[in-house]
């Protein structure tokens, strides 16, 4: 690996425009701010957690344009005049998403540390495939990790929630 | 916890080229960032300077050029699953880089950043060994091609210069007549061995291996083709290469350079190799 230079660098701000569950912010951020400080620490927006900090358990999971991405590990800049959706603006108008219903029918958690990040994925994953098999369904949650429930829980909520809202329920936003 | 730093957005190859000249080993080149700023994050590196390459454009696509397939550095590994070019003429491509990581590092992450770290436990650059691809580097004073069998150095060291960028990724469209596949095998988060096959049969008939590449990677330092283990198995038929093909597995084991790590024993990835060579040799010839 390349040589390391120690010198500190020098401040710089970026101004950062972006959406956050629908709400226009302005900020300025430095470069190696991390997206998940921002929206834990700057906006109070305390869903998404950190946990493994190495892109591996997907806790601190966002969806950027519609997009998943490990909110540890991007700096806030990336999220320049993006739309982002965490797991507190999913629920519209005080009605759950039919994956948060079914999370809580089916036992789909325990602490809840993962939740948030589970259901931001299985979101996508239903938006993208509304019927998915229990094989393509683990390929796509393969980087979300849970330490509680044995996931048995979890497949079946997003199943569950896949049917129901393949029955009409609601499509969801993004 | 990530370190200040300075952030350098340039928009084309040559002035970011000369911001790598200019600021030495204090600056180093950003795309995905899903491998450099883990490093900074653990503090195994500083660096004053990001050079973010992601405002040069065009620098991601994936295209059909003259008879090759084009990658660009930065396509993201979600960018190559979904692209309608590789998955007509390089569908194993498709399934290899749909196996890498996971969802968000795919969404995140460049194949391009993927190489450049060459990190061991990679996919691409032992598929890219038996296609013949080959990687063009760009700097301010103009570009080289570099085969992709000359780019890996070792664990964490390629071929590019210091103040060059890795810009795009060239395939020869593979035959009609062949088949192709990667396997890998692990149980921790990145692969602990990788191994591609590709076969070429003459006149079309299928009888005859005109061709057989075989690339290790993951187990040692670096991926590397196993020309040794090739050469047994031209000239001969299908059935024939069928019966050889422990043998060539058990060569392109030993030449692997394994390591014993967390990963596993010396021993242990020679055999997966062997295995995992047969196996893909199978698929290979069934896609043909
Ligand atoms: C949890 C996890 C699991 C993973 N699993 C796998 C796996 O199963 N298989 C696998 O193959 N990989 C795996 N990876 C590695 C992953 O593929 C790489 O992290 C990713 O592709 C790197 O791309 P990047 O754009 O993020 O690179 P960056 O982090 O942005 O850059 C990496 C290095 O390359 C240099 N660089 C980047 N682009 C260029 C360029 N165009 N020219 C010159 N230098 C450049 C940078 O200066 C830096 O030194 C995994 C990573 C993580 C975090
Ligand atoms: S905290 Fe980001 S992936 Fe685990
Ligand atoms: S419910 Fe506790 S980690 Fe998943």
């Amino acid at each position: 690996m390349a040589t390391a230079s120690s010198k500190a660098a020098e401040r710089q701000t970026i101004a950062l425009s972006f959406t956050v569950n629908g709400r226009a912010y302005d900020l300025d951020v430095e470069p190696h701010e991390l997206l998940l400080d921002v929206i834990r620490d700057r906006l109070a927006l305390t869903g998404a957690k950190r946990s493994c900090d190495v892109q591996v358990c997907g806790a601190c999971t966002l969806l950027l344009d519609g997009r998943p991405v490990s909110a540890c590990t991007l700096p806030a800049f990336e999220a320049r005049g993006k739309k982002i959706l965490t797991i507190e603006g999913l629920a519209e108008n005080g009605t759950l998403h039919p994956l948060q219903q079914a999370f809580i029918e089916h036992g789909g958690f325990q602490c809840g540390f993962c939740t948030p990040g589970m259901i931001l994925t299985a979101k996508l994953l239903l938006d993208e495939n509304p019927d998915p098999t229990e094989k393509e369904l683990k390929h796509f949650m393969h980087g979300n990790i849970c330490r509680c429930t044995g996931y048995k829980k979890i497949v079946e909520s997003i199943l569950a929630a896949a049917k129901k809202m393949r029955s009409g329920a609601r499509s969801g936003k993004n | 916890m990530l370190r200040r730093f300075r952030l350098e957005e340039p928009d084309t190859i040559q002035a970011a080229s000369d911001l790598l000249v200019r600021f030495g080993d204090a600056a180093r080149l950003y795309a995905g960032g899903t491998e450099l700023l883990l490093v900074m994050k653990e503090g195994l590196v500083r660096y004053e300077r990001l050079i973010n390459i992601k405002q040069i454009p065009n620098l991601n696509q994936v295209k059909l050029d003259n008879g090759a397939i084009s990658i660009g550095a930065l396509a993201t590994h979600r960018e190559l699953t979904v692209s309608p070019v590789l998955r007509e003429s390089l569908p194993a491509l498709v399934q290899m880089e749909n196996n890498v990581a996971n969802i968000r590092v795919r969404e995140v992450g460049t194949i391009g950043g993927n190489l450049c770290f060459a990190e061991p436990h990679a996919d691409p650059g032992t598929l890219l060994l038996v296609l013949g691809a080959k990687l063009i580097a760009a700097k301010k004073t103009g570009q080289r091609e570099i085969a992709v069998e000359n780019f890996f150095r070792d664990a964490y060291e390629t071929s590019l210069e210091s103040d060059e960028l890795l810009t795009e990724i060239r395939i020869p469209r593979p035959s009609a007549a062949g088949g192709l596949a990667y396997l890998k095998f692990g149980y921790l988060e990145r692969p602990s061995v990788g191994v591609a096959v590709r076969v070429e049969f003459n006149g079309g008939e299928k009888k005859w291996i005109a061709e057989a590449r075989i690339a290790v990677g993951c187990a040692g330092p670096a991926p590397r083709r196993v020309e040794e283990a090739e050469a047994p198995l031209k000239g001969k038929s299908i059935q024939e290469a069928t019966h050889l093909i422990d043998e060539a597995g058990g060569i392109a084991g030993r030449a692997s350079q394994a390591i014993s790590d967390l990963h596993g024993s010396q021993e242990y990835k020679e055999h997966i190799v062997q295995v995992l060579v047969k196996r893909a040799f199978q698929q290979a010839v069934q896609k043909s």
